[in-house]
């Protein structure tokens, strides 16, 4: 594992603490006062303070620290945690990732923003304790530079941070003189397995003061009953400081519960010889550049080489523990959370996808099996087929449990969403809340790695578009905040994401204008409402006046709409005048398999998807009613339902069948109404995976995908919207839109 | 055997050729992923005539082309007598429906004749040249040229 690969994990893991920290931090502006949220804060930023440390990423480090001590405030009630308070942080968590990203990339982070941040931040930390301000502008001065780390020796731990003169601690440091302290450190085997380095902890508390130092090797076994990654030393210090006893012990703060410490002060006078310990035999100081010549133990070394190794990514998830008087029950609670985040292992997306796309063919080759052994099956061997069930159990649980990998909370989408609300809500002078809803839905990667963008030019325009300036809205009686709201749920096997504003609504006379202008409809066209609000998806609309720099960014909703849909989703608007508007996306849950029920429909098998099916019924021939030329009503309990010919639909055959012959799955679709589709008979129900038809062919009207059947037949997979919708008179084709039929 | 040649030099080539009626083509070998028999394939709606609908291939869903009838000749009558020949194009994979594979033909870079001035639209976007072999005359087929990306499409 190379430096790089080290450094990747510690980003990753920092895009997870940003995540829980923007989380934590919304929690409280939402009213949560739990000690455990603010402690995740910290935490988080922390985290990211010490791996960004480890790598020597000053300006993180500069950054996370006063954030931290702001954090450290408000951990200690210092600081009441307002809205105004909760808006220069999350401003703050936004520039720390702003900060990590440019760690990461390379990039280039606008230093004005995130110096006024940190002024305001500092304020904030001062405005409640009467503390040293005379350092911080000095250190807005300073920090920007990125310079290559020159350690300073009279810092606490944190050698790279500039402003290591936060608000605890140094008062009273200030003032004194010097002081010893006996410490003893013995670390335990976890310190060195979380990746934390000895050496590196005797190197960092040797600059804060005069140190001696001695090894206690007692327990130090024989040779051949020595286990490598064990820990046998422990040492005692007399260090002689000006700092305070926080500041000692805050060198080991990443340590602190892997090792057994004590730190208290001596008599002034007490002399290092005092200590009943034999001398160093080990010189640990070998291990790094520190000092002197080592005829360093081995094992020593071997952990150094392993550890150094872990250590970046080990830093990053240690967490802080408090100085003394907290420490008990902060301890526990970071125990708890360490182990449950540790839960966790990396892998790479394509062997999981390799693994879901075997299972997949696992799958399909055990229906074959099972249907070749029912169709030669003469003198019923029920052992074969009872260890067929069995496997097709098996072969069930493993597709769910290999699905169940992918699967993941909407979380991270919508919390990138809130920050996107802040800043083009702030830029265009609008005061916008963003509430989330159902965050823990969970639905596969891929299906949110791919939402993430449309969803964000749909929030722009929301903000931008959708939510009026607040004198408008005052004007017209509302709360001159808006409102946006953003939900996900599960329905019927797919996830439905409604967006929400309390703007002001789609101007339907300014859309339709605009349609005309733009010959995307003909002037005298007439459009339902629905229609109208519908024709932004068309392709090359766009209503704003002025391209402006939040949502012109030469994307459309129509751009929206064929991404949503690249996904197997649709999208819809409704919207009321003065009320806002309301977007829906129905997408599905994973983009591999469905419920599906296996019909027929002039001699080829179709697969509809369970999820659009309301009921299926054998229609009776007094329930079949005549309307107008070609069309047929089927009367389902007293109301009226169009007939749709699925098999003419599809050009399967050229005249309608007879209903009477048939069977009719009564279906509903996304515009609403229900359907009665007529097929001639119903195979099963059972679950398929979805093949792709565009890989290797193109886009079917009519079809969302194929499959492969137990005869290893490919079977095609009905799009009941779009049959629905090519039953409403508009043509069944690939590209179709409103403004075709308008 | 008096094409094949066997010191192979760069320009030589390996093509497979393939009878539809009483014409034959060839098709360079490397983009001919298998051949194998006909199976009834699941019609497509809304496809073009000489898509006979897809099958599948070991998981993968594969699409049908009659090239008998996408060439403008007589569509075919699939039987049990006519193969598939899956080959790859571009980023896709198709199987191309032909009578019976006939030959496979190494040649020498200069053998194949340009394609004489014919008024068919069709036969110049497909045609990459002719070749005479043993008093047979063999089409080559540009499988890039005949299947490109937005004719599919939009098909």
């Amino acid at each position: 594992m190379d430096m790089n690969e080290i450094k990747e994990i510690f980003f990753q893991e920092c895009e997870e603490q940003l995540a829980e920290l923007e989380s934590g931090l919304l929690k409280l502006n939402d009213g949560d006062r739990d000690p455990e949220t603010v402690n995740a804060v910290f935490r988080a930023v922390h985290s990211i303070k010490g791996g960004a440390g480890a790598f020597g990423l000053e300006d993180l480090v500069a950054f996370a620290h006063v954030f931290e001590t702001t954090l450290d405030c408000v951990r200690s009630n210092r600081l009441e945690p307002s809205q105004d308070v909760l808006k220069v942080m999350l401003k703050s968590a936004d520039v720390l990732a702003d900060l990590t990203n440019a760690a990461r990339d390379g990039g280039f982070v606008d230093e004005s923003r995130s110096r006024a941040l940190v002024k305001e931040l500092e304020a904030l930390a001062n405005g409640e304790t009467p503390a040293p301000s005379v350092d911080a502008p000095k250190v807005v001065a300073k920090a920007p530079e990125p310079v290559q780390a020159a350690p300073p020796t009279d810092d606490s731990g944190f050698q790279p941070v500039p402003f290591s003169f936060d608000s605890f601690g140094d008062e009273e440091a200030e003032g004194e003189g010097e002081q010893v302290f006996d410490i003893t450190f013995r670390p335990r085997r976890e310190l060195f397995s979380k990746g934390n380095e000895a050496a590196l902890l005797l190197r960092d508390l040797s600059r804060i003061g005069e140190m001696s130092i001695n090894c206690d090797i007692d327990g130090l076994p024989a040779l051949d009953a020595m286990d490598p990654e064990d820990s046998y030393f422990g040492w005692s210090i007399s260090l002689k400081t000006k700092k305070a006893e926080e500041d000692v012990r805050s060198v080991f703060e990443f340590a602190e519960w892997d090792c057994e410490l004590t730190v208290k002060a001596a008599e002034a006078a007490a002399p290092a010889a005092d200590l009943p310990m034999v001398p160093v035999p080990f010189d640990l100081s070998a291990l790094d550049e520190v000092s002197g010549p080592a005829a360093s133990a081995d094992v020593s070394a071997a952990q150094t080489e392993s550890d150094a190794s872990k250590m970046a990514a080990a830093a990053a998830r240690v967490e802080k523990k408090e100085t003394a008087a907290a420490a008990a029950a902060a301890a526990q609670t970071a125990t708890t959370a360490a182990a449950a985040a540790g839960q966790t292992i990396r892998v790479d997306l394509d062997r999981v996808d390799r693994l879901i796309n075997l299972v997949g063919e696992l799958v399909i080759n055990q229906a074959m099996l099972s249907q070749s052994v029912i169709e030669n099956d003469n003198n019923g061997t029920s052992s074969i087929n009872m260890g067929l069930e069995e496997l097709q159990q098996l072969t069930r649980e493993i597709q769910d449990s290999v699905m169940a990998i992918r699967a993941q909370p909407v979380k991270p989408v919508f919390q990138r969403m809130s920050r996107i609300v802040r800043e083009v809500a702030d830029m265009v002078g609008k005061s916008i809340r963003l509430v989330t809803e159902g965050e823990n839905t969970e639905v596969d990667k891929t299906v949110i790695d791919k939402i993430a963008e449309p969803l964000t030019h749909m929030i722009r325009n929301a903000v931008d578009h959708g939510i009026e300036t607040p004198e408008k809205r005052e004007a017209a009686g509302k709360d001159p905040e808006g409102t946006i709201k953003l939900t996900a749920k599960h329905r019927s096997g797919r996830i439905l994401i409604e967006l929400v504003d309390d703007g002001a609504g789609i101007n339907r006379e300014r859309v339709k204008q605009k349609a005309i202008d733009n010959e995307l409809i003909a002037p005298d066209a007439n459009l339902s409402d629905e229609e109208i609000d519908n024709l932004i998806f068309a392709p090359g609309f766009s209503t704003a006046d002025t391209i402006s720099d939040i949502s012109g960014r030469g994307v459309g909703m129509d751009v929206v709409k064929r991404s949503i849909q690249a996904l197997g989703g649709r999208i819809s608007i409704s919207s009321r005048p003065g009320h806002g508007s309301t977007f829906t996306m129905s997408l599905p849950l994973t983009l591999a398999v469905l419920d599906g029920m296996v019909v027929t429909v002039a001699g080829q098998t179709l697969v509809v998807p369970l999820t659009a099916i309301v009921e299926t019924l054998q229609p009776e021939a007094t329930a079949i009613h005549s309307f107008g030329a070609n069309q047929r009503l089927i009367s389902i309990r007293d109301s009226f339902c169009p007939l749709v010919d699925v098999g003419r639909i599809l050009n399967f055959r050229s005249v309608q069948a007879n209903p009477v012959e048939g069977v009719a799955l009564l279906v509903e679709s996304e515009g609403g109404g229900q359907r009665a589709l007529m097929v001639d008979a119903i195979q099963g129900q059972r679950q398929v995976v979805i093949k792709s038809l565009e890989a290797n062919y193109t886009h079917v009207p009519g079809i969302a995908a194929a499959t492969i059947l137990g005869d290893g037949r490919v079977a095609l997979i009905l799009d009941v919207d779009a049959v629905v919708s090519a039953s409403r008179g508009q043509s069944l084709k690939p590209e179709m839109s409103l403004a075709a039929t308008g | 055997m008096s094409y094949a040649v066997k010191n192979m030099s760069e320009d030589d080539r390996e093509l497979i050729a393939f009878r539809i009626g009483d014409q034959e083509f060839c098709v360079n070998i490397m983009s001919v992923r298998e051949i194998r028999g006909w199976t009834t394939a699941t019609p497509l709606p809304h496809a073009p005539p000489y898509v006979l609908g897809v099958i599948n291939l070991r998981g993968a869903v594969l699409p049908i082309v009659d090239l008998s009838a996408m060439l403008g000749m007589k569509a075919a009558e699939p039987s049990v007598r006519h193969v598939i020949i899956v080959a790859q194009v571009k980023s896709r994979v198709v199987g191309l429906l032909v009578e019976a594979v006939s030959d496979i033909l190494t040649i020498i870079g200069d053998s194949i004749q340009p394609v004489p001035e014919v008024s068919s639209e069709l036969e110049k976007q497909y045609a990459r040249g002719i070749l005479a072999i043993d008093k047979r005359m063999i089409c080559m087929i540009d499988l890039d040229a005949l299947f490109p990306q937005q004719e599919s499409e939009a098909a």
